[in-house]
C-alpha cells in the first residue's frame, strides 16, 4: 500500500494535475504564506537557469562564451574593416549576405545553448518503487553476492536494443537516452555534451546545433574568402605592406578563420554524415550499429533512405520540453528523487563497495569520494577494474570533475570527454577523443580488465565516466569470480 | 461506487498506484504498453481500459507522426528562424492538449466512477501513464484516511 506524503490525499485527483500546464498551486490555508517555487528552483539536475527558468545552460559556460566573442569579434571586424571596401569595390551584397549568414549563426547558437536537449524528468518516488519491485521480481530475490545488473531487452525492428536503467534518475532509459554525467540528466536521443555551445545535444536541439555548425562553416568560409580577396586587391592597389598597415584586423580573422574553417567544416560534414545514416554522435563512436560488430547488426532507427533520414532529423516535430521548468512546484505532488550530495538511498550497499573499491585506482583524483573503507574481498576479486567505476554509480560526481560524460549500454571505450577545449570535434574526425593527458588515469593503470574478460574492449583509452555500463561489467565480473 | 469526482475526493483515499511503462518495440516513438495490470482485475473491464490506452497511443503518434504537415511546420518555422513559436503553437502541443481533455473526460465519466485516476503521461515526463487506485475511506480497513508522514512508504 502506498500512502503519499499529504494530509489530504485527495489532492490527487483535483483536475489541475491532469492539465498539462497548470500554474496554480492549491491553495490551502496552512500553505498561503509558503512562496511559489517554479520548477526550476527545484531541479535536480546540474543546470543552471537565466530568466527565471526560460534559458537553461550547462554548469560550465566558459567556453560558450569564447565561442560566442570568437564569432563576435571576428564579425565584427570584417564588418568594420573589411566590408567598407569590399562594398564599394565589388558589390554591396557582401556585408549584406554576410550578416544574413551573422544573424542566423548567431540565433542557432542561442537556440542550441538556451534550450531543454531533451532531458528526462527523474521518476517520482512511487514509480521508482514500482520499478524496484518488478525488477526484484524479475531477478529472484537477491541472495546472492549482489543484485544482477538491470537491464530490459526491447526488440526494435528485428535488432535487440538493451535498455539500461540509470541509477540517478531511477528509469530505463529509453533507447538512445544516455544520462549526461556533467550536466546529471538523463537526455533523449543524446549525441553528445558539447562545451562549445555550453549544453548537451540531444532531440530537441540537435536540429539547432547541425544549423549552427553548417551555418557558422558558411560564414567562416565567406569570411576568410572574402578577406584574402581584399588583401589582394589592396595590395595591387597599395602594396601588400601597406595593406597590412592599413587593414591590421585582417590578419587577425584570416587566422581565426583559417584555424576555425578545418574543424568546423569537418564536424559539419561529419553530422551530416550522422543525419544521414540516423545514428548519434554516441552511437557512432561505440560503432553500436556498424556491421564490424556483427552480420546481422543494422541501426534499426534509419528509415532507409537518406531523404527520408534528414527530414526526419531537421524537419520532424519538435516535441515540448518535458521538465516543464516554469511550472510551478505543486508541494503536494511527489517530487522525484534527488540524490544526496552523498549516499542515495537506492543501491546505497552497492554504490558504496563500488567506490570503495574505487579508491585504488582514484587516489590521485581529488574529487573522489573514497572515505569508504576499503573492501579488501571485493578488490581482491574485482581489482582496478571495479576502481574503473569512475565515481561510482552515483553519487554524482562533483563539479569539479572536468570531464566525465557517461554513456549507456555498453563498456564506454571511446566516449568523448569534453573539458574546455578538448571538444571532440576540434581535429574535424570523431575519433579522438581524449588524450593521454585528459584520461584521467594513465592507461598503464589498466590490466585490470584482464582476468575479468573485458579489457579487450579498453583500447587504450581509459573513460572511468561511464558509470552504469561499468558497474554493470564489474558487477558480472565479481559475480562470475565469486561463484568459483 | 463514486458518481462523479467530486464523491471521490470527499470520500476516498488512495490506495495503490498502477504504472504503465512505455512500450519501444516500435523504436522511440511514444507508445505505452497495453497489458492490463492485475491490480485493476476488478475495478474496471478490460475492453474499456484497453480502449483507452490504445487511442491515447493513436493520439501520441498522430503527434509524432512524420508527414506533410510536420515538414512544412517544421521548415516555415526554420525560414522565420522559428519566431513562428511565438504566436503559433506546434502541432504536437496541440495534440498534447487534445490528449489532456481526453483524458479528463475518461476520468470523469468511465474512470473516477470506478475509483480510478489516469493522470496525464506528461506530468510524469512521459515514462509512465499512472493509474491511481482509490478505496472507500469507510469500507477499507488497510488504508486509511490521511497519512501525516513525509515520504511515501511502500509495504
Amino acid at each position: 500500500m502506498l500512502h503519499l506524503r499529504v494530509a489530504e490525499p485527495m489532492r490527487e485527483c483535483e483536475y489541475s494535475q491532469i492539465s498539462t500546464r497548470s500554474s496554480t498551486p492549491m491553495e490551502t490555508p496552512y500553505k498561503k504564506r509558503i512562496p511559489k517555487r517554479r520548477k526550476w528552483q527545484a531541479f535536480p539536475g546540474r543546470n543552471k537557469f537565466y530568466c527565471n527558468g526560460r534559458i537553461m545552460m550547462a554548469r560550465q559556460t566558459g567556453v560558450f562564451y569564447l565561442t560566442l566573442v570568437l564569432i563576435l569579434v571576428t564579425s565584427g571586424l570584417f564588418f568594420a574593416f573589411d566590408c567598407p571596401f569590399l562594398s564599394m569595390q565589388i558589390t554591396p551584397a557582401i556585408p549584406v549576405i554576410g550578416g544574413v549568414l551573422f544573424v542566423f549563426v548567431l540565433g542557432t547558437l542561442f537556440r542550441t545553448s538556451f534550450s531543454d536537449p531533451g532531458v528526462l524528468p527523474r521518476a517520482t518516488p512511487d514509480e521508482a518503487a514500482d520499478l524496484e519491485r518488478q525488477i526484484d521480481v524479475a531477478n529472484g530475490s537477491s541472495s546472492g553476492y549482489r543484485p544482477p545488473p538491470r537491464t530490459r531487452e526491447v526488440v526494435i525492428n528485428g535488432q535487440t536494443v538493451k535498455l539500461k536503467y540509470c541509477f540517478t534518475c531511477k528509469i530505463f532509459r529509453p533507447p538512445r537516452a544516455s544520462h549526461c554525467s556533467l550536466c546529471d540528466n538523463c537526455v533523449e536521443r543524446f549525441d553528445h555534451h558539447c562545451p562549445w555551445v555550453g549544453n548537451c545535444v540531444g532531440k530537441r536541439n540537435y536540429r539547432f546545433f547541425y544549423m549552427f555548425i553548417l551555418s557558422l562553416s558558411f560564414l567562416t568560409i565567406f569570411i576568410f574568402a572574402f578577406v584574402i580577396t581584399h588583401v589582394i586587391l589592396r595590395s595591387h592597389r597599395y602594396g601588400f605592406l601597406n595593406t597590412l598597415k592599413d587593414s591590421p584586423a585582417s590578419v587577425l580573422e584570416v587566422v581565426v578563420c583559417f584555424f576555425s574553417v578545418w574543424s568546423i567544416v569537418g564536424l559539419s560534414g561529419f553530422h551530416t554524415y550522422l543525419i544521414s545514416s540516423n545514428q548519434t554522435t554516441n552511437e557512432d563512436i561505440k560503432g553500436s550499429w556498424s556491421s564490424k560488430r556483427g552480420k546481422g547488426n543494422y541501426n534499426p532507427y534509419s528509415y532507409g533512405n537518406i531523404f527520408t533520414n534528414c527530414c526526419a532529423a531537421l524537419c520532424g516535430p519538435l516535441p515540448p520540453s518535458l521538465i516543464d521548468r516554469r511550472g510551478f512546484v505543486q508541494l503536494d505532488t511527489p517530487q522525484p528523487i534527488t540524490p544526496t550530495n552523498g549516499i542515495t538511498m537506492y543501491g546505497s550497499t552497492q554504490s558504496q563497495s563500488h567506490m570503495a573499491a574505487a579508491t585504488p585506482l582514484l587516489q590521485s583524483e581529488p574529487v573522489i569520494l573514497t572515505d569508504e573503507a576499503f573492501l579488501p574481498g571485493r578488490t581482491s576479486l574485482g581489482g582496478p577494474c571495479s576502481g574503473a567505476l569512475p565515481l561510482g554509480g552515483h553519487p554524482t560526481p562533483p563539479t569539479s570533475t572536468p570531464n566525465l560524460s557517461c554513456d549507456n549500454d555498453m563498456l564506454p571505450l571511446r566516449n568523448e570527454q569534453s573539458d574546455g577545449l578538448r571538444h571532440h570535434h576540434t581535429d574535424g574526425g570523431h575519433h579522438h577523443f581524449l588524450t593521454p593527458e585528459e584520461a584521467p588515469s594513465p592507461p598503464g593503470m589498466l590490466p585490470c580488465g584482464s582476468p575479468l574478460g573485458h579489457s579487450h574492449t579498453i583500447q587504450g583509452f581509459y573513460n572511468p565516466a561511464s558509470q552504469d555500463s561499468l558497474h554493470e561489467d564489474s558487477v558480472r565480473g565479481l559475480v562470475k569470480l565469486s561463484s568459483v | 461506487r463514486f458518481h462523479n469526482l467530486q464523491e471521490l475526493r470527499h470520500s476516498a483515499s488512495l490506495a495503490n498506484k498502477v504504472f504503465l511503462q512505455r512500450d519501444y518495440s516500435d523504436g522511440t516513438t511514444c507508445r505505452f504498453q497495453t497489458k492490463f495490470p492485475s491490480e485493476l482485475e476488478s475495478r474496471i473491464e478490460r475492453p474499456l481500459f484497453e480502449d483507452t490506452v490504445k487511442r491515447l497511443n493513436i493520439y501520441y503518434a498522430e503527434a509524432e507522426k512524420m508527414g506533410g504537415q510536420s515538414y512544412l511546420e517544421g521548415c516555415l518555422a526554420c525560414a522565420t528562424a522559428y519566431l513562428i513559436f511565438l504566436c503559433m503553437e506546434t502541432r504536437y502541443e496541440k495534440v498534447l492538449k487534445k490528449i489532456g481533455r481526453y483524458i479528463q473526460e475518461q476520468n470523469e465519466k468511465i474512470y473516477a466512477p470506478r475509483g480510478l485516476l489516469i493522470t496525464d503521461p506528461i506530468e510524469r515526463g512521459m515514462r509512465v501513464i499512472e493509474i491511481s487506485i482509490y478505496e472507500d475511506r469507510g469500507s477499507s480497513g488497510s488504508c486509511s484516511g490521511s497519512s501525516s508522514t513525509s515520504g511515501s512508504s511502500a509495504r
